[in-house]
């Protein structure tokens, strides 16, 4: 009888709701675990109900997904032209980050980057035209994710611009993503003056095919390694690409070498990559898309695959309901500000970089990296304990992707909307923050907890297709 | 005017957030504030406290909203700021505390997989949900929160038996497990007297009344008031009287509880009838002819239990116990007539200001045998119902842990403020001949209780020095209060401490009835 087994045993608590209960526990020498608990969202009844009814079928959709995802094996395998290789690119058609978007509901930075893309295109001389011609209805817009394709911040990508290839060797599929600016005035956080024009050129022109010619001579390079190893040198792989890069750095330089006949070009080509701690999110990201879009389409998994921002709105994708978005208003991070900037200056969050959060690294894994801990609070343990909660809401543990300091323990990966639903805890995601208005750029950086509406409104679109 | 500042997302529970509205309250420059998470009661007790506004609707459960009523229109920034401080202070507490603190009941069982309780006392609407999912990993549960309805609480206890766990409450405020006492309960001895409660004050009671005469406490199961209603079918309670039953560690058995539904009274009776262990009995306002079985031992108050299980566990004769109670009787003679001659002639009434339930109930019947109108507002039947509660009306006993008082503001065991207030209120009350309340010790209660009450005491006795104040304490030695020293306290402060509730009540009965 178990009754019996209290009886004889230690009493061992866990306290659910009043701390006091907790501390009178512990002083009578008591073992007691007490929770910070968060009330679930506010769902409907019958969605939950379907949910539950639905649990075995869930889970065994979930068990399928999860085990692509860690299956997956993500390398970089060549740089083209858009044009040529993004499925459905047209000269006429601009990706974009984040859920569908029209002109009309554009952020500042989302239209200045977009103005940016159509003055780099040639297709106007300045802001002026440039604006005409995007509200114009002459240029379609379209989310990456629709096009095996992510960009961080404003992720716009115009027909020329050059893209990194890569291919999910288990499973055979794609995945494109530009390459990375730098910092400064940038295309992504919303810049379009000559400067980021001229820059954008130079990439094309001299960066992509110098490039180009030393990933052919690479063949492949296994971006999942290069991911486990940043991990365990300090990166979560989305604010902090600085291992990854390093590592990336050794991979491609003597290949570079090898291939570039041109001295100059060779020295200008390193400098660029070696003095942009951000070049490798431009891979770590579509490394995280060719890895979770392998899970797409299978029927009744509640685990996501994309998550993503476009400077209005969060939208999100569920394993098991097709290419559905869930969408809802996206929100302003908390943030550390350059001198000079405020909260007030802040465009709400933008980017699709919140795929490296939904394949388990970035604010997942903000653990592993304490030399940003200062967007979370300051302290290292914050940085543990962001990670330990998302533990809650994953449906698994990563087999690669470490923690060093929690015992490499693997990452928390693949987030599954039943748990985020039902405990009420949402993704934590690292972000930088882009100026409200076009043409300014990066105010900041810091980060954020998704919004909870999308996840209600994705709960609610599984539980309809599982009584389907 | 009023202001307010919403903080969307942020969850603090109801207690903390009391806490720190009482510290705003008493900010300088603030009239009023209030700071709740925005459901719909809360904002329904905003309306009422005249500090709601229309924008509010949109908020909803999980949104933290500090309303604040301040007459200096350049204070309010301060004043923001000072909440603030004081929820950042409460969130670094716990974070403090230095490892993860889990978010859910599957966290929690990571970090500590061999875990067999869950102490639950989250609101109302969510608890039945994680008192569920706890018993579905295997946890017995103690469900502290009210406001669970009556199908949930039917479906957790029938899971529960199904699964040989214990589902002790909703509303189950006291139990003590393996000699560990449960939120609102009083250390007490280890022993071998067994305690199945249906009545969380009357559990304490009798628990501490043992403890403090040397035996002491196998087990003590609160079921919660319900469980012995028609719907519950005692479901609970009978199962406690089986565990107890087969516990090695327990030798006599205390049944607690107000009269159960006849239904359940003939199941707890046959249950009875083959039962080996020596049963004592405490079902408040029934006569003695409640179960058939001859085996059991029925007491009329709380304090005779407590000592009848005594007696029982220590092979006593049980007119012992009876010779000892009228032994004590005839020595209050000599009280009585000192605290009426003290009294002027325009006082007669009584008024008891209590903070436990139960302990109202059992000064209600013991009060009731001689004294045929008295005003209450606990809901039993022979008693003329207060009309409105917050005034007494001739012979008066109030429970101020009844929901009328204790919506948006903490129980009154653990804050004295409201019940204070009201003890002045009944000092200058001219007719006003007794005042009888309880003082209740222990984990969960007021942990300096001497400090918020003596001055009101104190105040009361310069108001009307002619009004006697009679109480007791329930409590132990070992609790962090120490019964001992505040009996000693109130002693020196002129106070009429009696060992018990029912003796206190019975002497406030005596004087009453001489004036």
């Amino acid at each position: 009888m178990k009754f019996k087994k209290l009886f004889n045993k230690k009493v061992k608590t866990v306290n659910i709701g009043l701390d006091s209960f907790e501390k009178d526990l512990q002083q009578q020498g008591q073992e007691v675990t007490g929770l910070d608990w968060t009330p679930p969202a506010d769902l409907d009844e019958h969605v939950l109900q379907t949910l539950k009814e639905n649990q075995d079928k869930i889970e065994r959709a979930n068990e399928k997904a999860l085990e692509i995802i860690l299956n997956g094996k993500p390398y970089l395998i060549g740089l083209d032209i858009a044009r040529n290789v993004i499925p459905g690119m047209k000269d006429n058609l601009l990706l974009h980050a984040g859920p569908p978007l029209t002109w009309e509901r554009m952020s500042g930075p989302m239209k200045g980057a977009m103005i940016g893309a159509i003055i780099y295109e040639g297709k106007a001389k300045n802001f002026k035209e440039a604006e005409k011609l995007g509200s114009s209805g002459k240029f379609k817009f379209s989310p990456c994710h629709e096009h095996d394709t992510v960009g961080p911040m404003a992720g716009v990508v115009s027909a020329s611009m050059p893209v990194f290839v890569l291919k999910n060797e288990e499973y055979g599929n794609y995945a494109y993503c530009t390459m990375n600016e730098g910092l400064g005035k940038v295309l992504r956080y919303g810049a379009y003056d000559t400067e980021t024009i001229e820059k954008l050129k130079w990439m094309e022109k001299v960066l992509y095919p110098t490039l180009k010619k030393a990933i052919e001579f690479k063949e492949k390079i296994d971006l999942k390694n290069i991911i486990a190893q940043a991990l365990h040198m300090g990166d979560e792989v989305h604010n902090r690409n600085r291992a990854g890069t390093s590592l990336f750095y050794r991979e491609i330089a003597p290949a570079i070498v090898e291939t570039c006949k041109d001295n100059k070009i060779t020295a200008k080509v390193l400098n660029f990559i070696n003095g942009n701690d951000h070049f490798f999110l431009n891979l770590s990201m579509p490394a995280a898309k060719v890895t979770l879009d392998a899970a797409r389409n299978i029927e009744n998994s509640s685990i996501v695959i994309a998550m993503t921002r476009n400077g209005t709105d969060f939208g999100l994708q569920l394993a098991g309901t097709k290419d559905s978005w869930f969408v809802g208003k996206a929100l302003v991070p908390d943030a550390l500000y350059f001198s000079g900037f405020t909260k007030d200056d802040a465009n709400p969050d933008i980017g699709d970089s919140s795929i490296t959060e939904t394949a388990g690294l970035g604010g997942f894994a903000i653990a592993a990296s304490p030399a940003i801990v200062q967007f979370v609070g300051g302290s290292a343990t914050d940085a543990v304990n962001y990670t330990m909660t998302m533990y809650e809401i994953a449906y698994g543990e990563n087999n690669i992707y470490q923690v060093p300091y929690l015992n490499f323990r693997g990452t928390p990966t693949g987030i599954d909307v039943a748990k985020v639903v039902k405990k009420g805890i949402l993704p934590f995601i690292d972000t930088g923050v882009a100026h409200k208005d076009p043409g300014i750029g990066q105010v900041g950086a810091g980060v954020l907890s998704a919004p909870m509406q999308p996840f209600i409104k994705a709960a609610t679109g599984l539980a309809k297709n599982l009584k389907k | 005017m009023i202001k307010s500042l919403v903080k969307k997302g942020e969850y603090f529970d109801s207690v903390s957030l009391m806490i720190v509205g009482q510290d705003v309250t008493k900010m300088e420059y603030v009239q009023d504030a209030t700071v709740i998470m925005a459901t719909q009661e809360n904002k329904s007790i905003l309306r009422t406290a005249g500090l709601y506004k229309k924008e509010f609707e949109q908020y909803n459960d999980t949104d933290l909203l500090i309303v604040v009523k301040s007459d200096f229109e350049d204070k309010f920034e301060e004043i923001f700021e000072n909440v603030n401080n004081l929820l950042n202070k409460i969130r670094n507490k716990k974070d403090k505390q230095g490892s993860y603190r889990p978010k859910s009941l599957e966290g929690a069982l990571q970090e500590q997989p061999d875990s067999n309780l869950a102490l639950i006392s989250i609101a109302g609407r969510y608890a039945g949900q994680e008192a569920m999912k706890a018993l579905k990993k295997g946890l017995n549960v103690m469900l502290f929160s009210d406001n669970v309805s009556l199908e949930t609480e039917i479906e957790l206890k029938k899971y529960a038996i199904k699964n040989d766990l214990l589902m002790m409450g909703p509303d189950c405020g006291t139990a003590i497990i393996n000699g560990v006492s449960l939120a609102f309960s009083n250390i007490v001895n280890k022993g071998h007297i067994g305690i199945v409660a249906a009545s969380g004050t009357g559990l304490q009671e009798v628990s501490s009344i043992i403890s403090e005469e040397g035996f002491g406490i196998s087990q003590a199961i609160g079921t919660g008031g319900r469980d012995i209603k028609e719907e519950v079918e005692g479901m609970m309670f009978l199962k406690s009287m089986e565990i107890l039953q087969d516990d090695e560690e327990t030798k006599v058995i205390v049944l607690i509880a107000k009269p159960p539904h006849p239904s359940v009274v003939n199941k707890i009776d046959s249950k009875l009838k083959n039962f080996k262990k020596p049963v004592v009995t405490i079902f408040l306002g029934t006569d003695e002819k409640l179960f058939n079985s001859d085996n059991i031992i029925v007491a009329s108050t709380l304090e005779e239990a407590a000592l009848y299980a005594c007696a029982l566990s220590n092979d006593t004769e049980i007119i012992e116990v009876t010779k000892f109670l009228n032994e004590r009787r005839d020595n209050f003679q000599k009280i009585i007539d000192q605290k009426v001659s003290e009294m002027d002639s325009q006082r007669k009434y009584i008024r008891g200001l209590f903070s436990g339930g139960t302990l109202c109930d059992e000064a209600l019947i013991i009060l009731g045998k001689s004294i045929s109108n008295i005003f209450s507002n606990r809901s039993s039947s022979e008693k003329s119902t207060l009309t409105d509660p917050w005034f007494s009306k001739e012979h008066t006993l109030v429970d101020l842990g009844e929901d009328e008082f204790t919506v948006g503001r903490l129980h009154p065991m653990m804050d004295y403020e409201l019940r204070n207030k009201r003890f002045i209120q009944e000092a200058k009350d001219l007719e006003t001949a007794v005042i009888l309340f309880d003082l209740v010790l222990g984990l969960g209660a007021n942990q300096k209780p001497l400090k918020d009450l003596l001055p009101t005491l104190n105040k009361v006795k310069t108001i009307a020095p002619e009004i006697s104040l009679i109480c007791s304490v329930t409590g132990t030695a070992k609790d962090p209060q120490k019964r001992a020293d505040i009996i000693q306290v109130l002693e020196n402060n002129d106070i009429l401490v009696m060992p018990s509730n029912a003796s206190a009540a019975e002497i406030a009965n005596l004087i009453i009835n001489k004036i």
